[in-house]
């Protein structure tokens, strides 16, 4: 059976994801949105830059982040000047990094989403007198909503499967960083291999869940 | 019927598999898996035991001492294991995993260290200083360092007061790199990575008597796939060597013959 500080594991894994996804949805829209229908230049950098995550290590982010955060690196400067202190080992710390680490499967499914509205129902919107900021949410948001569907559950997953970053600004600290995917780690690390076992079974029947309800939720799939 | 392209591609492709299986090297090869806080000291004793074997390649893989124990029981190529705690080889040794008895080679000793202040002077009973905000220990669960430092603040009383305060790093090398990044203020670490270069050159260290935990007996094997290997059995012998055992005692390593009054 799963011991207590399995379960406190995966309440502090569930809440790292839910808090990571909030945040994505509320930064990464914005994102979306522009990405979806700039003609700017900067669309390329930008998009590249969104989705670095998916080919870079974690060690790169994790090292970066350890780096940054640290008391001579700017953020760990800025967050000591701002009286936070440091934020390696600590839950913000670990929410910043799973920001970035999940930001392209949010923003992506969403851009996309955006893309595929095209022009006409804006334009329509417009000769209807509404606003830009009443089109987006009476329109395209709607109209989006597979896409933040998908986005959501892309994004809460991928964080729950995180573990390089975490690893390496983490501390292995109870209720603070320890998620799943490292007390697994150190549960084999240990030899309690049945440790291991419930809690490794449970993220294969979890990401197994979570993506049949991406495949047989999602309404762009049921169009066909 | 493939298109030329597909046949070009497919002879590239099969060109490039064979380039990368050739072997490249003519001499015998082994592969040493070993406990992290070997890493500056067992570098040293490869490159003095190569000289004597110029064409044979030893590689080196350093990590925390349970994930090595686990993978060579699941098959892991590695030719010799040196743990941090000599109970590991010898599980490995019950097993039947082992093609040698096991070896203890060195104590190993704990030490405070920093990169931030001067650690010269620091005891344990500083830690319950609250302006030391973060204090980095290997995990004690499975690292064998983080283990004895448990062991020490516990013998002191202090476990339960700096307990909220401790970074667990991975292995003790990671426990020595949050310590050195600033971001943990004060750790408990190898006193052979305390004597790197690298980390020498800040802040300084202070030894923990090893009065205060159980001695940190490390050992090594000789593993069951390397049973046949000549040049396994050489680097194992080596270690016995006046050469090797200079070396170890440089960075701080207790020696098993010597440890007799330690």
């Amino acid at each position: 059976m799963p011991s207590p500080s399995d379960w406190s594991a995966i309440w502090l894994t569930l809440k790292l994801a839910s808090v990571t996804t909030a945040i994505l949805l509320l930064i990464g829209t914005p994102i979306a949105w522009w990405l979806a229908r700039t003609r700017s230049w900067w669309k390329g950098p930008v998009g590249a830059v969104v989705a670095l995550p998916i080919v870079l290590p974690p060690t790169v982010l994790g090292f970066y982040l350890l780096v940054a955060m640290g008391p001579n690196g700017p953020v760990g400067q800025f967050t000591q000047w701002a009286g936070i202190g440091l934020l390696p080992f600590t839950f913000t710390g670990l929410v910043i990094a799973s920001v970035f680490y999940s930001m392209p499967f949010v923003v992506q499914p969403i851009q996309n989403a955006f893309e595929a509205i095209g022009e006409r129902p804006l334009e329509v919107a417009a000769t209807l007198r509404a606003t830009p900021l009443d089109a987006f949410f009476s329109v395209a948001v709607p109209l989006a909503k597979p896409g933040f569907l998908t986005a959501s559950i892309l994004g809460f997953a991928h964080t729950v499967g995180e573990f390089g970053v975490v690893l390496m600004i983490g501390g292995n600290i109870p209720d603070k960083t320890r998620v799943v995917s490292v007390q697994i780690y150190d549960h084999v690390e240990a030899l309690e291999y049945t440790q291991a076992h419930w809690l490794s079974a449970g993220m294969v029947v979890f990401s197994f869940v979570v993506l049949l309800a991406l495949y047989t939720l999602n309404p762009t799939g049921r169009k066909k | 019927m493939l298109r030329p392209q597909t046949m070009n591609l497919l002879r590239a492709c099969t060109f490039l598999l064979l380039f990368l299986a050739a072997p490249a090297w003519a001499g015998d090869r082994i592969t040493i898996a070993a406990a992290a806080d070997l890493k500056f000291a067992l570098e040293e004793i490869v490159v003095a035991f190569r000289q004597a074997h110029p064409a044979d390649q030893v590689e080196t893989i350093y990590g925390s001492s349970g994930k090595f124990h686990t993978q060579i029981q699941q098959g892991a190529p590695f030719d010799l294991y040196f743990s941090a705690d000599i109970a590991y080889p010898r599980l490995l040794e019950k097993e039947g995993l082992a093609a040698s008895p096991v070896r203890p080679y060195a104590f190993g000793r704990i030490v405070l260290w920093s990169a931030s202040r001067d650690a010269r002077k620091l005891t344990l009973a500083d830690l319950a200083d609250p302006s030391i905000r973060k204090i980095a220990i290997a995990n004690p669960r499975h690292a064998p360092y983080g283990k004895r430092a448990e062991e020490a603040l516990r013998s002191v009383g202090l476990w339960e007061k700096v307990k909220d305060r401790l970074v667990m790093g991975e292995n003790i090398a990671q426990t020595a790199q949050y310590v050195q990044s600033g971001n943990a203020d004060v750790g408990i670490i190898a006193l052979s990575l305390a004597l790197n270069k690298e980390l020498a050159a800040k802040g300084g260290y202070a030894l923990i008597d090893d009065k205060l935990h159980a001695p940190l007996e490390q050992g090594f094997i000789v593993t069951r796939r390397a049973a046949g290997n000549t040049l396994a059995k050489q680097f194992a012998d080596y270690m016995g060597s006046p050469e090797a055992r200079r070396i170890m005692v440089r960075y701080g390593f207790v020696l098993p013959g010597e440890a007799a009054g330690k």
